[in-house]
Parts: structure tokens; C-alpha cells; sequence
């Protein structure tokens, strides 16, 4: 049994790409076949955060197109033989591909893959489209922003209108010593708002930018955001998950901490 | 933030986000500017007011969301409020 995921969030640089590349590793790491793939055309980037941008030779374009078999565009992952990763193209635009396109390409993956992952790019045209064209499920990236919330509850209303409803939230970049001083949304506030089911939360983390500085998804590492991913595959599979209680120190008491650990 | 701001402040930003956010999506979510529901407001006391005397002060019209009874979850919903003064039946009346 496979599934179609399409990862999405109608804002732009909420974490759309990173969640992509770090769902994409856990699952293969539980032993997953997944591929990941990019519909940003014209603005890739899954390929440089999973760090493989050096190995690119033909992209989603060129499949739909004929140049070359399905087989050919696929990256395997430097990590996890058992991870693929279909780039898109950087040198064309949105309209090179038709959400029917999209969703035979999808099907056509679907035999041999426990996962099919779809990077969506920014917005609610004719790329967005075409990534949710396939999808069984879809998992809404947002930070507790005013912004961010109002474009996914934008997106959850047009999901629902396409007649897709198995769609979860993820929080991201939640700083729990804002929330906790009053100057955050915190995510029963954006439960309260958006009204879908929760299924993670990622706490802002500086991790996760020197993973994206080296290429390296850091899910399952001993980071918060790397156990955060980790949670979020395993209710991906169906897991009962706890969601974990998140560092609500803010700096000061960082610090103070710090010099305690030295006596 | 400061020491005395956190005496002062009457609020955090985390609820006015909020507030704001609920605010922008009645609108969002029923595709109905602020415009448009001063029209639907006006219209309606337009028509109430044939038949009784509303306390148009105390009005309060908005869009909120709703459970549907059908399979489709949630819903728009017209949601007024309106105080009425006096009901003039006696109009009614043949």
C-alpha cells in the first residue's frame, strides 16, 4: 500500500522543503522505499538541502516530457539506498507540467514505492496545482504567524474543495519561551484557528540551519527538531505518538544554566 | 522587553495576533469584504424594520463558522444577533 503526500503551506519559507527532506529520510530510515519530489519548478531546492545537487542529471520535466525514463531522474540518496529523490527543473516554469501529468507520474510510482512525498512550491497557481493533483494526504506546514495561518487556512479551504481530506498540521519554528511569555501563538491557539488535526510540532531550532548549511537532514539526530521529525514519521505510519514537552528556557536561563552545569 | 512593560503592557501580542487573525479570516473564509457585510447589515435592518423596532446600536451581524449537518465539516454561517425594541404587530393586521 502506498501513499501520496504532498507537503504544503501556501506561504513561502515556512519549512516546506526541510520538512519534505527530513520526512522523506525518517521513513527511510524505518526502512521505508520513498522518493521525494520537487515540484518547484523553476525554483528547486529539496536537491541542495538533501544535499545532492552535484548529482542531478535529468529532472521532472524531462519526464513528463519523454527525454527520459522515471528510472533514469531519480537520485539515490548519499545516506539510504532505499530513498530517491526526483529533482525539478530549475530552467522552466510552472506550466511545463499539467496536474494530469502530475497525477499519472504519481500513479506510475506508486508500485514500487511505500511513499511518494511532494514538495509543493509557494502559492496557490498553477504549481500548487499540480502537486496536490496526485495526493492522498496532505501535511500543511506553518509557524504561528498571522500570516503564515492565513495562507493555510487559504490552502486547507482549496485542499478541501478538491475533494482531498486527510489533511494534518505541523507547527513549525515554535519558540516556547515566547509562547510562554504571551508573544506566540502557541499551538492550541493555531489548532483553535485552523481546525485540523495536529500531527507535529518542530520547535525553532539552530540545528536545523546548520543542517540545511551542510546538507545533512537531521532527523532522528539528538536535536529537538531532529526527534520532533522523528515523531512525525511514526504517526506518518500510523503510530500513537506523545507530543513531546518542548525547552521553555529562554536565554537568560540558557545561560544561567550553562554555569550551573560547570560547578 | 522591559521590566516595566511587563507591568504596563495591557496585553500580549500572542492574543492580539490572534484576534486579528479570527478577525481577517470571517472574511477570508465567506470571500466577503468589510464592504459587502455593511450591505448585508444595512439590508437587514432595512427589512426588520418593517416589522418591528430593532435597537440598531446594539446589532451585531458577522460570519462566523459552523458545523454542517452533512459529510463536509465546516461551514459558513450567517450569524445576527439583533435587539428588538418594539415588535409592531398592530402592521400586520390585514
Amino acid at each position: 500500500m502506498s501513499e501520496v503526500i504532498v507537503i504544503t503551506s501556501g506561504k513561502g519559507g515556512v519549512g516546506k522543503t526541510t520538512t519534505t527532506a527530513n520526512l522523506g529520510t525518517g521513513l527511510a530510515m524505518h526502512g521505508k522505499n520513498v522518493v521525494m519530489i520537487d515540484t518547484d519548478i523553476g525554483l528547486r531546492n529539496l536537491d541542495v538541502v538533501m544535499g545532492l545537487e552535484n548529482r542531478i542529471v535529468y529532472n521532472l520535466v524531462d519526464v513528463v516530457e519523454g527525454n527520459c525514463r522515471i528510472k533514469q531522474a531519480m537520485i539515490k540518496d548519499k545516506r539510504h539506498p532505499n530513498l530517491f529523490l526526483l529533482p525539478s527543473a530549475q530552467t522552466r516554469d510552472k506550466t511545463s507540467v499539467s496536474p494530469e501529468q502530475m497525477k499519472k507520474l504519481v500513479d506510475e510510482l506508486r508500485d514500487e514505492f511505500d511513499y511518494i512525498i511532494l514538495d509543493c512550491p509557494a502559492g496557490i497557481e498553477q504549481g500548487f496545482k499540480n502537486a496536490i493533483a496526485g495526493a492522498d494526504r496532505a501535511i500543511i506546514v506553518t509557524t504561528p504567524e498571522v500570516s503564515a495561518i492565513r495562507d493555510a487556512d487559504r490552502i486547507i479551504g482549496l485542499l478541501q474543495a478538491n475533494e482531498l481530506k486527510k489533511i494534518e498540521l505541523v507547527v513549525n519554528r515554535i519558540r516556547m519561551d515566547m509562547v510562554k511569555r504571551g508573544d506566540m501563538m502557541s499551538v492550541d491557539d493555531v489548532l483553535d484557528i485552523l481546525a485540523i488535526d495536529l500531527i507535529g510540532v518542530v520547535p525553532d531550532d539552530e540545528s536545523i540551519v546548520v543542517a540545511t548549511n551542510e546538507g545533512e537532514p537531521l532527523v532522528g539526530s539528538d536535536s529537538e527538531a531532529g526527534r520532533a521529525y522523528e515523531n512525525i514519521c511514526r504517526r506518518l505510519m500510523g503510530e500513537q505518538v506523545d507530543f513531546m514537552e518542548f525547552n521553555t528556557d529562554g536565554i537568560f536561563k540558557k545561560i544561567i544554566k550553562l554555569f550551573k552545569r560547570g560547578y | 522587553m522591559g521590566f516595566m512593560d511587563a507591568f504596563f503592557r495591557r496585553r500580549s501580542s500572542g492574543s492580539t495576533a490572534k484576534d486579528r487573525l479570527k478577525f481577517v479570516l470571517v472574511s477570508d473564509r465567506a470571500n466577503c469584504s468589510p464592504e459587502t457585510m455593511e450591505m448585508i447589515k444595512n439590508d437587514i435592518i432595512a427589512v426588520i424594520s418593517k416589522y418591528m423596532e430593532i435597537d440598531t446600536q446594539g446589532l451585531d451581524i458577522q460570519i462566523t463558522q459552523t458545523q454542517s449537518e452533512g459529510a463536509n465539516g465546516n461551514v459558513p454561517a450567517l450569524y445576527a444577533n439583533i435587539p428588538i425594541k418594539e415588535v409592531k404587530f398592530h402592521q400586520n393586521k390585514n
